[in-house]
């Protein structure tokens, strides 16, 4: 596999998504029970709104589309690094525990601790993904075996605890009822000041991707061809297992597991813009939130007043657009 | 992984002695996981509220023993064991065909959207239809068989190809998933907890008939995927070489998909969709006897051994009795990771 480089291709394609996704962000504070024209969405940025127009943006939609943006942003980046790192189509970033090390520790602190505020379970969340990654990362990331030592190890725990977890909930009815809300994902969860916690280790996150993608590209073309190209191959390795764990574990902390996008972005990037892990990741980066937010605001118009949670609408939006593109004569693997 | 070597002739290849000694570790790894498949089968017969003496199951088997020793032992028991034995080595054998012809560790039944399909036909059914359990089999079987199919639609076009059935496998799936998670949603709390159990999959009250229906409808499916082994081997070579070694690649790859859709729906009738034997049986398998390619025969036996370890320990170790398919996930994970472990020490 060759990695060609097609800079104007690139430049292009980064700029067309922002301005998609600037569009999404729109009407992600625009659209909803209660429509606002975007003059008004304006004036109620700018503090110059009535007190239910400052309500219904300040208070309900600006949370949750910065959720989305964070969350989208997130997942898209580390399913490219996922991989990118491990070569395989089917990698997402729950391969590496990140979603049942999040989900067991909900459903421990639901059922022994009785959390029943979404905002609640931010933390735990998190520390569950945290500390179920490092530990795939110890038993898989060392030793001989490479990336697929690392996806067995990470199916094989995440196995275990997801059986864990399914065990506590069938068992427990208040549990299992929280638990099947939270395993819908949604972007309503986490309030401002939690964002603003969480979002350092995504921008954490995302640098270090960014500054693995070089690292990456030789990977590509093997272990054997990176390291005689300088490339130091187990401080990538390392570095994509950090990145991917604050990237994911940040978004399924604020947003529940929302499975497809890490799965999905990185295809659909990838036969825009080629294998070019340097323009792979930005442009993940950037159209993960739109992915994230258009299924949002379908799912809040679709049976409206009623929601659709996010986490379900977001494989419906993407998958057939995945399949088409999977249907094409060019799509190939990695 | 089998490290490649170059030897003093220049020629590539595994380590000389491998083949010969391959084929014994082959044998020993399938002696001890048959030893071990025989102790399970003993224990699923003695275990249990009904105290049952080791020394008198060849009796109840031959056909003696009091009435209600024989209803206990070869009604309830047996036919219980020789579901868990025979679900799981259909798995075992399906999940070595799906990753052998996708060429991918994580292809299981989910990849061809088998178990979301079941699971999303039995949620309709029950939601819509019945919450009877042969109308839960019925429609967790058309569920998945008639997803198998829109996806091998989808994807085929020259052919079926590894990659595209992968790709639109996870789209398809991601969409029945979540249409499941938002049915459990819509429906009432305990509806959604009977459902989440019986789509764990479940041997808790399978009976003779069912059983051994499935089992032998299997039989064929199982012949002709041990035909399909050699062909498969060539296609290990690419598939231009295998061309022109004589196999025709699309045609062994469409019907080594089409048997492990078989095997599949046939353990799903008898015990739902029971979730990650068909992943993990064949990795475990090919770790343990270190070959190259998954082993089928293996597979099956240590199919067998995770979904009945596994049902042993959901009847009988917990404080309450959960669906097998819950702790076969646990069981098969954790073995998984233990073989995985013990491979780093024994390399470090």
């Amino acid at each position: 596999m060759t990695v060609t480089t097609r800079p104007g291709r690139g430049i292009l394609s980064v700029g067309v998504v922002a301005a998609i996704l600037a569009v999404a962000v729109i009407a992600s504070l625009a659209l909803g029970a209660n429509p606002l024209a975007p003059p008004a969405v304006i004036d109620a940025l700018a503090g110059r709104g009535t007190r239910e127009t400052s309500f219904v943006v300040w208070d309900l939609r600006v949370p949750r589309t910065v959720v989305g943006l964070i969350a989208g942003a997130a997942l898209g980046a580390a399913g490219a690094l996922m991989q990118a790192f491990t070569r395989n189509p089917l990698a997402d970033p729950g391969l590496l525990g990140v979603g049942a090390g999040a989900a067991f520790a909900v459903a421990l602190g639901v059922s022994l601790f009785g959390l029943s505020d979404p905002g609640e379970v931010v933390w735990p969340a998190f520390a569950g993904a945290l500390l179920v990654t490092m530990a795939v990362s110890v038993i898989g990331a060392s030793g001989p075996g490479g990336p697929v030592r690392l996806i067995l190890a990470g199916v094989a725990l995440g196995a275990v605890l997801s059986g864990i977890t399914t065990a506590i909930t069938l068992t427990d009815p208040e549990a299992f009822d929280r638990m099947r809300g939270w395993n819908a994902g949604s972007l309503l969860g986490a309030g401002l000041d939690d964002l603003g916690a969480i979002a350092p280790f995504v921008a954490a996150g995302a640098v270090l991707a960014f500054a693995l993608a070089p690292g990456l590209n030789a990977m590509a073309l093997g272990d054997d061809v990176a390291r005689s190209q300088g490339v130091n191959v187990g401080r990538i390795r390392i570095g994509v297992i950090v990145a991917v764990t604050l990237l994911a574990g940040a978004a399924t902390a604020i947003a529940g597991p929302i499975s497809f996008v890490g799965l999905m972005i990185p295809h659909v990037v990838r036969w825009i813009v080629g294998p070019d892990q340097r323009a792979v990741l930005p442009l993940s980066l950037l159209a993960g939130p739109v992915v994230v937010l258009a299924a949002d605001i379908l799912g809040r118009v679709v049976i409206a007043p009623a929601e659709v949670p996010v986490g379900v609408v977001v494989a419906f939006v993407g998958a057939p657009l995945l399949i088409a593109l999977a249907r094409r004569r060019t799509a190939r693997a990695l | 992984m089998v490290a490649t070597v170059v030897d003093r002739a220049g020629r590539v290849g595994r380590p000389a002695r491998s083949v010969a000694a391959g084929r014994r570790r082959v044998l020993a790894v399938g002696v001890a996981a048959s030893v071990v498949l025989v102790v399970l089968v003993t224990l699923g017969l003695i275990l249990g509220d009904f105290p049952v003496p080791l020394e008198r199951i060849p009796t109840i088997l031959a056909g003696g023993g009091e009435g209600i020793e024989h209803t206990v032992v070869v009604d309830w028991r047996l036919t219980r064991v020789i579901a868990a034995v025979g679900v799981g080595a259909l798995l075992g054998i399906a999940g070595a065909l799906f990753q052998t012809v996708t060429r991918n560790p994580l292809a299981s039944p989910d990849i061809l959207g088998l178990s979301s399909g079941a699971f999303s036909g039995m949620l309709l059914t029950l939601v819509l239809v019945s919450a009877s359990w042969q109308a839960l089999v019925a429609g967790s079987l058309v569920g998945g068989l008639v997803t198998a199919l829109v996806i091998q639609m989808l994807a085929s076009r020259d052919g079926l190809q590894g990659f595209r059935i992968v790709v639109v496998g996870i789209g398809v799936s991601a969409m029945l998933a979540s249409l499941n998670t938002w049915l459990l949603l819509q429906v009432e709390l305990e509806t959604a907890m009977f459902a989440s159990a019986w789509g764990a999959g479940s041997l808790n009250g399978v009976s003779a008939g069912p059983v051994t229906g499935a089992l032998v409808a299997a039989v064929p499916i199982v012949v002709g995927a041990f035909c399909l082994v050699p062909r498969m081997r060539q296609l290990e070579l690419g598939d231009d070489l295998a061309a022109a070694t004589g196999a025709r690649p699309h045609a062994v790859r469409a019907l080594a998909l089409l048997a492990g859709v078989g095997l599949v729906s046939a353990a799903t009738t008898v015990a739902g969709p029971v979730a990650f034997v068909a992943l993990a049986a064949p990795q475990i398998a090919r770790r343990l006897a270190r070959t190259p390619s998954l082993p089928l025969g293996l597979s099956a036996l240590l199919g067998a051994a995770v979904l009945l370890a596994s049902d042993l320990v959901a009847q009988h170790a917990l404080p309450a009795p959960l669906p097998v398919g819950v702790v076969t996930v646990s069981v098969g994970g954790l073995y998984l990771l233990s073989v995985i472990v013990l491979e780093l020490r024994r390399r470090a």
